[in-house]
């Protein structure tokens, strides 16, 4: 069976000067479909590797990397489908920890800023707050959203300004809750949001889209709460 | 080290609304200067001096300069915004930029109306 080729970035900030790539070579068992299991092998080889990962099955979103160029899962990303040596890099923009760890706090950091909960002040009801068929459809292609960090760290306005620039992923949870019928800080959802920097970095050049790994469309989120804001000023 | 961050200005809306008009004011001028360069046999002075001497040619042009130079004001605020961290720079690039459309804009009142 023919061995199949890694480029994997290493980087332990209390050993090493700088970043470097190392390459692995790994004999595949029938079996082992999917990147992670091929990353957990070379693991097992070589221990001081590090890298997140949790439900291996694309829920979690713990293993969002960057592969061959491009953010995703290691779960669910086939082997089959990459082309050798496969490159893996942890996700850009954000500081790295040690190898494919990456410090996410700047990410969550900008995902609480829009206030990712419910917002009701009535009296809860006997059983639940009830939404129309209709409305609950609004909320289908924002609640999947994993909170990987593909998204937001294959953006280039969230590059440049990550602290500012809410990005593609906090944006897509902005508008799951303006989208809510049982929300009632519309309002000042949008007053939270309307700024050059925290809304209007996005140029709409869907990098979103193209890498998340529930095909979810942030760039569509974006968009409807624009249009949610011009609807209150004409 | 105190880090604040400050965002929050609430502004940005008109100025993605007006890059979208005033986009759109541009093509409509682009598909009229076609029309006309289509349609005449001869391009000479001539006829661009006739083209011109209507009011409402001149008029239609100078409100697609005026587009041009609100989406150009947008335009390059955003880039200096990604790219520009120091605010001080930040803020002299743009009193540059802004200076130098107005003056654009007094340059083709000139070439427009003037002699």
């Amino acid at each position: 069976m023919p061995k199949i080729l890694f480029r994997i970035y290493r980087y332990n900030p209390e050993k090493d000067a700088a970043p470097y790539m190392q390459d692995y070579a790994l004999e595949l068992e029938a079996g082992n479909k999917m990147l992670l299991d091929a990353l957990l092998l070379i693991k097992a080889q070589d221990d001081t590797l590090s890298l997140r990962k949790s439900c291996r099955e694309g829920v979690c979103g713990s293993d969002a990397m960057n592969i061959n160029g491009r953010n995703g899962l290691a779960c669910i990303t086939q082997i089959t489908s990459l082309k050798q040596p496969i490159e893996i890099r942890p996700l850009p923009g954000l500081p790295v920890i040690r190898d494919l760890v990456v410090d996410m706090t700047q990410f969550f950091k900008q995902y609480h800023s829009i206030k990712p909960y419910l917002v009701n002040n009535d009296p809860p009801p006997e059983t639940e707050r009830l939404q129309s068929p209709e409305d609950r459809l609004e909320l289908d292609g924002l609640y999947e959203c994993i909170l990987c960090g593909c998204c937001t760290t294959s953006c280039p306005s969230f590059w440049w300004n990550p602290d500012k620039f809410v990005g593609p992923a906090g944006l897509l949870q902005a508008y799951r809750f303006l989208a809510d019928t049982r929300d009632q800080a519309t309002a000042e959802r949008l007053d939270n949001l309307e700024d050059p920097y925290r809304l209007f970095r996005c140029h709409t050049i869907m990098n979103c889209v193209d890498v998340c790994p529930k095909q979810l469309n942030p760039t569509r989120a974006i968009g409807k709460i624009k249009d949610m804001m011009v609807k209150r000023i004409v | 080290m105190v880090n604040r961050i400050v965002t929050g200005s609430h502004f940005g809306l008109r100025d993605w609304l007006v890059q979208r008009i005033s986009a759109v004011m541009m093509v409509l001028y682009a598909f009229f200067m076609m029309g006309y360069v289509l349609v005449q046999p001869v391009l000479d002075y001539n006829a661009w001096t006739l083209l011109f001497a209507s009011d409402l040619v001149r008029s239609f042009t100078f409100l697609m300069l005026l587009a041009l130079f609100y989406h150009a004001w947008i335009g390059v605020r955003d880039v200096v915004m990604d790219y520009i961290k120091p605010a001080f720079v930040r803020l002299m690039i743009h009193v540059l930029v802004v200076l130098s459309l107005i003056l654009y804009m007094i340059w083709s009142v000139q070439i427009l109306w003037g002699m």
